[in-house]
């Protein structure tokens, strides 16, 4: 065994005035970075196994703690800055392909940061959501070319499936396995509160869900883990999966270790057996074949659920979104490069994929030059933050938007990025029973209620101010939008004018 | 003039339907996909046997059919036949296209002839017996789960990848009829195993298998039984003595790891 070269990341300051030796964060830390020396009656703490979590933080009872990023540092290079010198030491240790969590977290441009909404002054009157009816319903499946009706005024043109959102915004793709049944369960009761979904992601879905079916969207992956036809059958919307945002062209691999009796029951493999989803469906290799799988689960679900799928943003999204929507599905979902993940290779995570905003863009531009928008909803996902992004998104063209990041952030997450390692303390990304029963579904489900019913209101305050009182009227209206901070190219594939314009 | 002709045809659709009633017969020529899997949907209402002629490639025939019914197709059935099947019994007079019990969940299939490519994907439960040859990536990430233990009997030959990504359950190969210096897999077989057991006839050479597979010393009596029963049902089904075949010259090959990548990343 080599000298190991690895160095703290974090630093764990005790302040021993404060520390009543109560031994909370031994308790809780999953990471075993505190332990308790009986003999001096103190509390310790190894740096190395910090991943700056807060959950000592958060619960030491007398405010002790404090993690802070650990003061060591290199000698000043620009091009051999810290983290580039550590990765070569961990690789150069283990041989390993370095592995990542959550979203991209490299300094790329935020675009929605770049783009300003509009308001209502003098010419026309901005409207107060408080006291006039505003509207944030969509619907979401194809629209059919017109509507025909009989003498009675009986519409006689048969209706696609459309799925119905109170909000715009649906809980994204999370697999029970990658994350806790407790985090699922706290999604599932918080969609079925508020008039959303969420996604099952590819993992099943266990049985004592199915009674959250009606909001529930069931996502068929590559492994086709636990996916049957009653499975199919109930979720109101079925997802079809080619990529993530976070891995774009690669597959996912859940370890055995995290397949426990549940998740295996779930996913409907052996216990222990890792969960390995290939990175193509080898039933698609083409448009053609991708319309194949999408008539598969509309003939097995008699033609009545909306079925998307869900791609990552890259460089040819416009046209694969066309094809997408010739092979017949009914909604498109599209997820940036800053989607969030339970594990990536940290290289693909960090360069591979374009941002949303500029794939949403595209797609739409794209899909109103061919005529072929109404065929199909667009989703977006991969990093929308809050509501101005949201309302954004809508203006530049989605239907309605995906959160994932911020889901789990509002049941605790505190964006360590370890979710791979299966130790969260939080109780999201484990498989650990006695991690996992640290997050309550009663009490986290209506974090969920509460962030989201927030956003719906000032996505209403931000629609009235521009004298908008229906999130419908927002869709590819790029007229709100302008941009700060970007060039020329930048605003033609936005489809925005420069602010002052 | 054109009052009687529709009349004609009226009549004609009617008599059509009765005797689709009566025989549990339904012709195929020229009968749209989406059609003809809900005409099978409204006779198996009535009456679990029935019996399709004249199937020229329509897709999804079978999906996600239930027990007790059974299916009879004469001609050949397109792609993706059995999708997500959830325990009816179809038994093809002719060759089928790619991705046949794609998905499926239980149920048993039985092919007179040759079978496309994706046989079996991610199948879960079920028999699958294919009295001829079978395409690329035959019984692609097949799993099981407890009591659900997915079996592919194919009496020619596979393509390459057999078996990539398997998972679970097994695949057993009769290789009957090959040519001189023909094979009896592809290459790639067992790529990116992790479960389930493929039984061939016969010993190929070692390049044709990926790295995740390896051949296993220990055939036992439960094996032997294994083979038997399956290799009997394909003897009566297809009405094949098999003389020639010894169960003995099989051999096993299983995953070497369940847990295949395992020591392939490094957290941070």
């Amino acid at each position: 065994m080599s000298l190991n070269f690895n160095t703290p990341d974090f630093e764990v300051i005790r302040e021993e005035s404060r520390c009543i030796q109560c031994k909370v964060c031994v308790h809780q830390c999953a990471n075993t970075v505190h332990s308790y020396d009986e003999e001096d009656n103190v509390v310790c703490a190894d740096d190395t196994k910090c991943v700056n979590c807060h959950r000592c933080v958060t619960l030491c009872p007398t405010k002790a703690l404090i993690i802070r990023r650990h003061p060591l540092e290199f000698r000043e290079n620009s091009n051999w800055c810290g983290k580039a010198i550590k990765e070569i030491y961990k690789q150069s240790q283990t041989g390993g392909v370095l592995l990542s969590s959550m979203g991209n977290p490299e300094p790329f441009t935020i675009y929605w940061d770049r783009i300003l909404l509009n308001a209502s002054q003098v010419t026309n009157p901005s409207i107060d959501p408080l006291r006039e009816p505003m509207e944030t319903k969509v619907m979401i499946g194809r629209k059919p070319e017109k509507l025909e009706f009989d003498s009675d005024g009986k519409l006689l043109t048969k209706m696609p499936p459309n799925i119905e959102l109170k909000i715009p915004v649906m809980f994204s793709a999370m697999s029970y396995g990658s994350i806790s049944r407790n985090a699922h369960e706290s999604l599932a009761r918080a969609a079925e509160e508020l008039g959303i979904f969420y996604n099952t992601g590819e993992g099943g879905l266990n049985r004592e869900f199915y009674k959250y079916g009606k909001n529930t969207i069931v996502q068929v992956a590559s492994g086709r883990f636990g996916v049957h036809k009653e499975y199919l059958n109930t979720g109101a919307a079925i997802e079809i999966k080619i990529g993530q945002g976070a891995k774009p062209g690669i597959g996912g691999h859940l370890p055995g270790k995290k397949v426990g009796e549940d998740v295996s029951a779930t996913r409907m493999i052996p216990v222990g057996s890792d969960a390995i989803s290939p990175a193509p469906h080898h039933d698609i290799y083409s448009i053609e074949d991708l319309r194949q799988l999408i008539f598969s689960l509309k003939e097995v679900t008699g033609y009545k659920k909306p079925v998307f799928v869900k791609i990552a943003a890259v460089h040819n999204s416009a046209a694969i979104a066309s094809g997408i929507v010739r092979a017949g599905a009914d909604a498109i979902v599209v997820d940036g490069f800053r989607g969030g993940t339970g594990a990536a290779p940290t290289r693909i995570r960090n360069n591979v994929g374009i941002p949303i905003e500029l794939a949403l863009a595209a797609i739409d531009q794209r899909l109103r030059e061919e005529g072929i928008r109404n065929y199909c909803s667009l989703i977006v996902a991969g990093s929308i933050r809050n509501s101005s992004d949201v309302v954004k998104a809508i203006a530049l063209g989605a239907d309605a938007v995906y959160i994932g990041s911020a889901a789990v952030i509002a049941l605790g997450c505190h964006m360590c990025h370890s979710c791979s390692t299966g130790k969260c303390n939080w109780g999201i990304a484990t498989q650990y029973p006695e991690l996992v029963k640290r997050l309550n579904p009663d009490v986290m489900y209506k974090r969920l209620v509460n962030l989201i019913s927030a956003w719906n209101h000032e996505i209403q305050e931000l629609l009235g101010g521009m004298g908008i009182n229906a999130i419908e009227s927002l869709r590819g209206n790029r007229l709100m939008l302008r941009g700060v901070d970007l060039n020329e190219k930048e605003l033609e594939i936005l489809g925005i004018k420069y602010a002052g314009e | 003039m054109q009052v009687f002709q529709i009349f004609v045809y009226i009549v004609n659709k009617i008599i059509v339907y009765q005797v689709i009633k009566i025989m549990k017969v339904i012709d195929a020529l020229n009968v749209y996909y989406s059609d003809l899997n809900s005409l099978v949907d409204n006779l198996i209402e009535t009456d679990n046997n029935v019996t399709l002629k004249n199937v020229f490639g329509q897709r999804y025939i079978g999906r996600g059919l239930p027990k007790k019914v059974k299916l009879k197709i004469y001609g050949i059935p397109g792609n993706d036949m059995a999708a997500y099947m959830d325990g009816a019994e179809i038994e093809v007079f002719g060759n089928s296209q790619d991705a046949i019990g794609n998905t499926m969940n239980y149920g048993t299939i039985i092919i007179h002839g040759n079978c496309g490519d994706t046989l079996g994907y991610a199948m879960r439960g079920g028999e699958i017996y294919v009295e001829g040859n079978v395409g690329y990536r035959v019984g692609i990430h097949m799993k099981e789960y407890k009591e659900m233990k997915p079996v592919i009997v194919i009496g020619g030959r596979a393509g390459d990848f057999l078996g990539e990504y398997m998972a679970g359950g097994a695949i057993i190969l009769l290789g009957l009829n090959l040519a001189k210096n023909e094979d009896i897999i592809g290459k790639f077989c067992g790529i990116g195993m992790h479960g389930g057991v493929i039984y061939l006839n016969g010993t190929p050479d070692k390049y044709r298998f990926g790295k995740e597979i390896a051949k296993s010393v220990n055939i036992t009596s439960e094996d032997i039984l294994f083979l038997r029963k399956h290799i009997d049902f394909y003897k009566k089904t297809f009405n094949n003595q098999l003389n020639n075949l010894k169960v003995e010259s099989f051999s096993k090959y299983v995953a070497l790891n369940k847990n295949p990548y395992s020591n392939m990343y490094c957290t941070y």
